[in-house]
């Protein structure tokens, strides 16, 4: 199943104007806020009407203003996160679970209320009411409320938004999980470069109503001259293998053949995993360091330097691993006369890696 | 009881009830109807509609029962087609309690319209995504949230429609056991010597009732809203 989609719409001080097709797996919207994603993900869920364009998903057409379609939110089948979880308050959690399941045609398949319920692990809570949940346990319903919709697309909308970091941790298994095991498709709109590395089946990158990238996690992010949210939110993805969980509380990955050390992952031995890498905290050397406490050194060749408006500069290198960016300044640039061809290492402290950079 | 009050006392008691209980209940139902249009939908003239709506709360009483009269009388255009179909209303307590339901009515819109306002329609939105048409929406999601005021909305309406003078009045005149309820009975005992005593213990009984009233709905909204809030 996959999802088309293009639409046309004249937003305050911008028109959108955006077509992309997005592949089985998870697609995320990823721009800053005021792109224009939100009205995206709004005219696909049917809760606005677009000046024109064309939505499908598999081969459940949604919106088509040429043929003068435009069905409503309840006979799109969608299940939709939204960043607030709005759970119904006077429901218990049972059924705001079952609330969307009651609507669904009898011959949908039907995701089963007991695995949901297990795989997002909030059996102990199905007699509560929302507001005795916590803002995890909250999102955590909503998701199981969506997949039990039997949805044929599923739409987030930041669903980590509004989250602290231990309570994003805790929540973004669960979509990797859907990801992988869900043959339906997910758009997910996000301003995070951590969760596009870390749920991306695809990306498409927004920029005032327009796309401007579209591609692999992989691609997109190891794009030098592409900085969501500015220069600090460069980070290239890597994709990896646990390879053995040391004593020390480190992890060895296996990425391609090179050998990476971070702090201890949750993942088993053997489990694909993606890491991203932080551009801001990758050095770079000319010759081979020695008595340094970075524990990965990865050689690497430069690919391409992509100044900045600052005074940084990002620095594309192709290593072993994969591609790999690093932001340095203009000044090193010239130092140390980086250009394409130029062989150095990759300098990268295993606890500058971020837990939340790093996931299945 | 019936050897405090006098049969004429404990008769507009029985009939100011009764009027009231039948003006709120059928008052409710194009009551809430019309506050989630008011309070959801935009349309052209909805100010008119929403002046039309509180009319009889702003209009002398006597302007409303004249109104009525010259449309329910049984010469007038709906009276004399009710009367086709076998209802009369003109000078019956069915007349009092139309009266005194359309007195109450925008006072009950009013109430149901505020707490419609406060459902957040993100929610309504949220039901829609997961499959629900509208109608469903509003009876799984809108209307119980909206119970606590709905339940306001019908004690104000009650209360209004037992202390209901004016058009009631006018329109239904004051009929002893048909349309005179208790301020019209109060009324009427004002108007002979003698009658200051049964109207001070009607009076009495107004207070108590109102007063029952209030208490029982705000008990019942409490519990109500701590159902909804799941607290």
């Amino acid at each position: 199943m996959s999802l088309s989609v293009s639409l046309r719409h004249s937003l305050p001080g911008f028109d959108l104007d955006v077509a992309f097709d997005a592949p089985p797996g998870l697609t995320v919207l990823f721009g800053a806020s005021g792109s224009g994603k939100t009205s995206v993900i709004e005219a696909v869920a049917g809760l606005s009407r677009p000046d024109g364009g064309r939505v499908v998903a598999g081969n459940h057409v949604l919106l088509d203003t040429k043929r003068g379609i435009c069905l409503p939110p309840h006979k799109r089948r969608l299940g939709y996160v939204f960043q607030e979880a709005r759970l119904f308050p006077h429901l218990t959690v049972r059924q705001n679970l079952a609330y969307g399941q009651w609507f669904a045609p009898k011959s949908a398949a039907r995701e089963d209320l007991g695995r949901v319920v297990e795989m997002l692990g909030i059996s102990h809570l199905l007699a509560r009411r929302p507001a005795r949940l916590s803002g995890g346990e909250k999102q955590r319903v909503a998701i199981g409320r969506a997949l039990l919709a039997a949805p044929k697309l599923i739409l987030a909308d930041e669903p980590l938004a509004a989250l602290d970091e231990a309570r994003k941790a805790e929540i973004l298994p669960y979509f990797e999980r859907l990801r992988d095991e869900s043959p339906v498709p997910i758009l997910y709109v996000s301003h995070s470069a951590t969760e596009v590395a870390r749920l991306a089946t695809t990306v498409v990158a927004l920029e005032t109503g327009k796309v401007t990238r579209q591609g692999t996690a992989t691609e997109v992010l190891g794009d030098p001259a592409f900085r969501p949210g500015g220069v600090r939110g460069v980070g290239a993805v890597l994709e990896a293998r646990v390879l053995v969980h040391h004593d020390d509380g480190l992890s060895e990955l296996d990425a391609n053949g090179a050998r990476l050390l971070l702090p201890r992952v949750p993942q088993d031995v053997g489990q694909p995993l993606r890491v991203r890498i932080a551009g801001q905290e990758v050095t770079l050397a000319l010759s081979k360091p020695e008595g340094i406490s970075a524990l990965n050194v990865l050689p690497a060749t430069v690919q391409e330097v992509s100044p900045g408006a600052g005074p940084s500069a990002v620095v594309a290198l192709q290593t072993q691993a994969g591609r790999v960016l690093a932001r340095v300044t203009k000044r090193s640039v010239a130092a140390m006369g980086l250009a394409p061809g130029l062989a150095c290492y990759a300098i990268v402290k295993s606890v500058a890696i971020a837990p939340s950079d790093v996931g299945g | 009881m019936t050897g405090w009050l006098g049969p004429g006392e404990w008769q507009a008691l029985a009939l100011s009830l009764k009027v009231a209980f039948w003006a709120t209940l059928a008052a409710l139902p194009p009551g809430v109807l019309m506050a989630y249009v008011l309070a959801r939908f935009e349309f052209p003239g909805k100010q008119l509609v929403n002046g039309v709506v509180h009319l009889p709360l702003i209009l002398p009483p006597v302007v409303t029962g004249y109104l009525l009269l010259i449309a329910f009388g049984t010469k007038g255009p709906v009276g004399s087609l009710l009367q086709e179909i076998g209802i009369v209303v003109a000078f019956r307590w069915s007349g009092a309690a139309l009266a005194a339901g359309i007195m109450a009515f925008p006072l009950l819109v009013r109430a149901i319209r505020l707490s419609i306002e406060a459902v957040d329609p993100k929610l309504e939105q949220a039901a829609a995504t997961l499959g629900a048409s509208r109608l469903w929406v509003f009876a799984t999601v809108t209307l119980p949230l909206i119970l606590p005021g709905i339940l306001a909305g019908a004690v104000i309406a009650f209360a209004k429609a037992m202390g209901e003078f004016g058009a009631t009045i006018t329109f239904v005149s004051n009929i002893p056991g048909q349309t005179q309820t208790l301020p019209l009975a109060v009324y009427a005992f004002l108007q002979v010597p003698g009658g200051e005593n049964a109207a001070l213990r009607l009076v009495l009984i107004s207070v108590a009732v109102a007063m029952g009233a209030l208490v029982l709905s705000e008990v019942l909204a409490r519990r109500i809203a701590r159902r909804v809030a799941g607290t």
